[in-house]
C-alpha cells in the first residue's frame, strides 16, 4: 500500500491544528480514524507516492511500500526534510544503503518577496507585467 | 437532499486552480488588483503548498529561452514548439509566453529556488531549453509567492469545483463543494480565470491494481478544466494532441538526465538502436520527420514500431553510458572518482525531486546502472496542453503578436466573454512547461483586470431556483446511495446506482480498446472511434447514477464526470481528423499517412452547454514568421 502509517509513531497529530498529512495530500487520501486518532490511506492504489504525507508527518510515522503490483519487497526510501534541504536514505533490496543530501530553499522560509524586490511600473495596457522589464533583464520582445 | 448549507462567494476575479498556472496568475493579478480595488479569490481542491502536478517537486526547468543571456531567440522557439508538434501550433501563443518566461524563472530565483549555476555563474542546462534545478520545494516556493501577495484570506483550500455557473449564454462564476464539510458553494465572479491541469485515467493506465495511480502523470488532476470550459460554452483546439512520454518502465521515473546528460543510447532487445535503424521511416512524415530535434511522437513511433515487431524490451543503455565516461577518464581514477560520485548523486536526484517511485523501483531490483541497462517504455495517453500535448482552450492572443483570426480583445481569453485559461487548459501552445504554465498564468491574469477595468462586467446575480438546481444535481451522488445503499448486503455492489471507481474502469476500458490506447497499441479507426461513441453515449446516460458514501467519494463521482467529457472531446476530434499526423501518439489504421493537403489545420470543437450538441471546426494555421527555407527546417 503505497504509503502507510505505523500505529505506533502516529500520534494523530494531537498537538497541532490540524493533521498534517491529511491537511497535504493533493489527493485527498490520508485521513484520520477519529476513533483510534490513527491516520491512514483510505484509497493506496489511487497514490502517486508523492511522499508529502511522509515529508510533513512531525513523529515519521508515514513510510512508503512500493506498489505491490511491479516493486519487489525489500527497499525503502526515506526521506529528512528540513528548512534548506532534503536528505534521503535509500534502502536497496540487498541491504546496500545510500545516502544523498540535496538543497531546496535559498531564502528564508515564508519571506518570499513577490516582486523578487524589482521595482517596476508597467501600464495596465500592452504587454508588459508586473517586475517588467527589470526581471527578465530585457526589454519585452514584440514583432 | 443532503444537508448542506450554501456558502456564496462574490469576488471581481476567480481563480481556479492552485497549480503553476494559478500561482503566477494569482502574484500578477494581486499587484493589478491592488492597483483597481479589485477583489481576487483563488480556489484549488486540494493544499496550495502542495498542488497539480508539480506538488511532489521537478529536477528541471523545461522552458528558458535565455534572452537577456542571447542564447536563443523567440523565433528558435516559435520553430521548435510548431516543428515538435507536427506543424500545429499557435505561433503567437507560443511567443506570448517565450517573451515572458524569463521574468518568470527569474522571479522563482529571488524567491528562493536553487537553480544550479556554472562556473562562470550561468545557469547550469540540461538541454538548449531546459536548467537543472534542486526542485523538490520547487512548488512550496512558488505557492508561498502567491501567497504572500494575494493574502491567504483570499485562498480557499479543498474546495473541489464542479462547473460554470452559466445563465443564457453569459458566464456569472463557478459552483463546487468542499471536500471536508458539509458545505456547498456559490462563486459570483465578473471574471474567472480557469486553469485546473489536464486529465489522466481517461485512458487504462499499464498498471491496473495497487499501481494505478502510478501513472506519470499525478491522478489528482482529472481535465476539470475541459469540463469547465466546455460547458461554458468555450471553443476547444487540438482535442486529439494526447501526449504519451516513453520514461523508465512502470514507475516512470525521468530519462531527460540519461539522454541529456549522460548521452545515453536506447536499444531493442537485440541492441538495435532504433532512432538509427528506422530512420528511413522518418521520411514518411516529411518535413517534420527531417527537423532536429526530431518530434517527441515520431521518436516515439520508431521505437514502438521496434515493439510491434517483438523486439522488445526497449532498454536505457545505462551502462554503456557509464562505461563512456569511465573510459574518458581511464588515465585519472582520481577525478574519475569525483566525476562518478557526481553522476550518481545528479542521477538519484532526478528521481527522488519529482519520481520517488522510481528511486524505490531501482532500490527494490537493486539496479546498479553501471552494470545493467534499464527498461524503458511508451506510458498511457494523457492529456497535458502544457507539455507535448497540445489539448486545452482557444484562447486570443495579445494584439501586437495576434492576426485579426486569432484576436478577440484580451489575451488567453476563451471565446467565451470573461473567461480566461492557462497552462494545461489552453491549447495549441505546448511546450510551457511548469515555467511557461506560470508566465501564462500572469499574461491571463493581467489581460482578465485589463478585462475588469476597461469593460466593467456587471456583479452577476443568480437565483436561488438556479441555486437550488446546481446543488441539487451537484449532491445526488449522496442522496442516491443515502437512499438506496441498505439493499443490499454489500454497499459497492447494487443496482441503483454505480461507484465512482467502476464508472472509471468502464471509461477506460472503452477508451482502451477503442480510442487506442495501450492495449490497440494506440491504433484506432472510423469504426472503432464511432463504436466507442456509442458506449460513451451509455456511460453519459449512467453518470446520473453515480453514487457516493462520503465527500471524498462525491469528489471522485465528479472527476470521473470531468474524465467523460475529456474522453468525448477527444474521440471526436480523432475521428473527425482523418489522417494520421501524430504516429507515436495515436495512430488511424484508416488514415495512416500524413495529409498536408487536407489538414495542415488546427481542429476545434464547440458543445453546445446545454443541448450538449457538438460541432466540429478547421481553424488555419498563421504562422508567425515567413515560411521556413528547407535548409533551416532540416536544422541546417
Ligand atoms: C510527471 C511530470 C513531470 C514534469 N516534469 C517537468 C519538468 O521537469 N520541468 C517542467 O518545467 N515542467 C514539467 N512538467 C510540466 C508541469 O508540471 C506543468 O506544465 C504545470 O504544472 C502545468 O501547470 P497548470 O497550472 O496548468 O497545472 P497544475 O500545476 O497541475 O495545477 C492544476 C491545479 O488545479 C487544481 N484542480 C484540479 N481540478 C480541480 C477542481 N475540480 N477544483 C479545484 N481545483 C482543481 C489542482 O489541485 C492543482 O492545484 C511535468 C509534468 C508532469 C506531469
Ligand atoms: S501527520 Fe503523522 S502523526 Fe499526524 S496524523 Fe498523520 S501520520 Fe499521524
Ligand atoms: S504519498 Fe502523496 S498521494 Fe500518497 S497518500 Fe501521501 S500525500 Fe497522498
Amino acid at each position: 500500500m503505497p504509503s502507510f502509517v505505523n500505529v505506533e509513531k502516529c500520534d494523530g497529530c494531537k498537538a497541532l491544528d490540524k493533521t498534517a498529512c491529511q491537511h497535504i495530500c493533493p489527493n485527498d487520501l490520508m485521513v484520520l480514524n477519529k476513533e483510534t486518532m490513527k491516520a491512514y490511506n483510505r484509497e493506496p492504489e489511487m497514490c502517486w507516492e508523492c511522499y508529502n504525507c511522509v515529508k510533513i508527518c512531525p513523529t515519521q510515522a508515514v513510510d512508503v511500500r512500493g506498489y505491490a503490483d511491479f516493486v519487489p519487497m525489500g527497499a525503502s526510501v526515506v526521506p529528512l526534510r528540513s528548512t534548506d534541504s532534503i536528505m534521503w536514505t535509500v534502502k536497496f533490496r540487498s541491504g546496500q544503503v545510500k545516502r544523498f543530501k540535496f538543497p531546496i530553499l535559498t531564502t528564508p522560509e515564508g519571506q518570499a518577496e513577490p516582486t523578487g524586490g524589482w521595482k517596476t511600473e508597467p501600464d495596465l495596457e500592452g504587454p508588459v507585467l508586473f517586475t517588467e522589464p527589470d526581471s527578465l533583464g530585457c526589454d519585452v520582445w514584440t514583432k | 437532499m443532503a444537508n448542506f448549507e450554501t456558502v456564496t462567494v462574490e469576488t471581481d476575479l476567480l481563480i481556479l486552480g492552485g497549480g503553476m498556472a494559478s500561482c503566477g496568475a494569482a502574484v500578477e493579478a494581486a499587484h493589478w488588483a491592488k492597483k483597481n480595488n479589485l477583489k481576487v479569490t483563488m480556489v484549488d481542491k486540494a493544499a496550495v503548498d502542495r498542488s497539480g502536478a508539480v506538488a511532489m517537486g521537478l529536477s528541471a526547468i523545461n522552458q528558458y529561452v535565455g534572452l537577456k543571456e542571447g542564447d536563443n531567440t523567440i523565433k528558435d522557439y516559435v520553430n521548435y514548439v510548431s516543428q515538435d508538434l507536427m506543424g500545429v501550433a499557435r505561433d503567437d501563443l507560443v511567443a506570448s509566453i517565450a517573451r515572458h518566461v524569463d521574468g518568470s524563472v527569474h522571479l522563482f530565483e529571488k524567491w528562493g529556488l536553487p537553480i544550479w549555476k556554472a562556473e562562470g555563474g550561468g545557469y547550469v542546462h540540461e538541454g538548449r531549453w531546459q536548467l537543472m534545478i534542486n526542485g523538490e520545494s520547487y512548488k512550496v516556493i512558488v505557492a508561498e509567492a502567491a501567497k504572500n501577495h494575494l493574502g491567504t484570506d483570499n485562498i480557499i483550500e479543498r474546495v473541489f469545483i464542479v462547473g460554470p455557473i452559466m445563465e443564457d449564454g453569459v458566464l456569472k462564476g463557478a459552483y463546487g463543494f468542499s471536500v471536508r464539510e458539509n458545505k456547498f458553494y456559490i462563486f459570483l465572479a465578473r471574471a474567472v480565470f480557469c486553469a485546473m491541469g489536464g486529465a489522466v485515467h481517461v485512458f487504462k493506465p499499464r498498471s491496473t491494481g495497487e499501481g494505478l495511480g502510478r501513472a506519470w502523470y499525478p491522478p489528482w488532476n482529472s481535465g476539470s478544466s475541459t469540463f469547465f470550459t466546455l460547458k461554458a460554452g468555450a471553443e476547444m483546439t487540438c482535442q486529439e494532441v494526447r501526449f504519451i512520454p516513453v520514461r523508465f518502465k512502470d514507475a516512470y521515473g525521468p530519462v531527460g538526465a540519461w539522454f541529456l546528460l549522460f548521452k545515453s543510447r536506447a536499444t531493442n532487445a537485440f541492441g538495435g538502436e532504433y532512432m538509427v535503424e528506422r530512420r528511413p521511416e522518418l521520411e514518411n512524415w516529411k518535413p517534420y520527420g527531417m527537423v532536429k530535434p526530431i518530434p517527441a511522437n515520431l521518436r516515439n513511433w520508431l521505437g514502438m514500431l521496434d515493439v510491434m515487431e517483438g523486439k522488445g524490451p526497449i532498454y536505457m543503455r545505462t551502462e554503456e553510458a557509464l562505461q563512456k565516461i569511465a573510459d574518458k577518464f581511464k588515465d585519472d581514477p582520481k577525478a574519475y572518482k569525483k566525476k562518478m560520485k557526481e553522476l550518481e548523486s545528479e542521477a538519484w536526484e532526478d528521481f527522488l525531486d519529482m519520481t520517488i517511485s522510481q528511486a524505490i523501483l531501482w532500490a527494490a531490483s537493486d539496479v546498479q546502472p553501471e552494470e545493467k541497462a534499464s527498461e524503458i517504455a511508451a506510458a498511457e495517453p494523457y492529456f497535458i496542453g502544457s507539455h507535448s500535448g497540445a489539448s486545452g482552450a482557444w484562447v486570443s492572443g495579445p494584439e501586437d503578436l495576434a492576426p485579426p483570426e486569432y484576436f478577440w480583445g484580451y489575451e488567453n481569453m476563451c471565446t467565451t466573454k470573461g473567461l480566461f485559461a492557462a497552462g494545461d487548459a489552453t491549447g495549441a501552445s505546448s511546450h510551457k512547461f511548469s515555467s511557461g504554465s506560470h508566465a501564462e498564468g500572469r499574461i491571463a491574469a493581467k489581460a482578465a483586470v485589463r478585462y475588469l477595468v476597461n469593460e466593467n462586467p456587471p456583479k452577476p446575480t443568480v437565483s436561488d431556483a438556479v441555486v437550488e438546481d446546481l446543488k441539487a444535481k451537484t449532491l445526488k451522488p449522496l442522496d442516491l446511495f443515502a437512499e438506496h445503499s441498505g439493499f443490499t448486503s454489500q454497499t459497492d455492489v447494487n443496482p441503483n446506482y454505480i461507484i465512482p471507481k467502476m464508472f472509471m474502469f468502464r471509461l477506460q476500458k472503452l477508451m482502451d480498446e477503442y480510442a487506442g490506447g495501450v492495449g490497440s497499441q494506440f491504433t484506432t479507426s472510423k469504426f472503432l472511434c464511432e463504436r466507442g461513441l456509442e458506449l460513451l453515449g451509455l456511460l453519459k446516460e449512467d453518470s446520473q447514477y453515480l453514487g457516493a458514501e462520503d465527500l471524498h467519494e462525491l469528489m471522485r463521482a465528479w472527476e470521473n464526470v470531468h474524465r467523460m467529457y475529456q474522453a468525448e472531446a477527444h474521440v471526436r476530434t480523432i475521428l473527425f481528423r482523418e489522417e494520421t499526423r501524430w504516429p507515436g501518439y495515436y495512430f488511424r489504421a484508416d488514415f495512416p499517412k500524413l495529409d498536408n493537403d487536407n489538414w495542415l489545420c488546427f481542429v476545434n470543437c464547440i458543445m453546445d452547454p446545454v443541448t450538449e450538441e457538438w460541432e466540429m471546426l478547421k481553424r488555419d494555421i498563421i504562422p508567425m514568421f515567413k515560411a521556413e527555407s528547407d535548409h533551416e527546417l532540416l536544422g541546417g
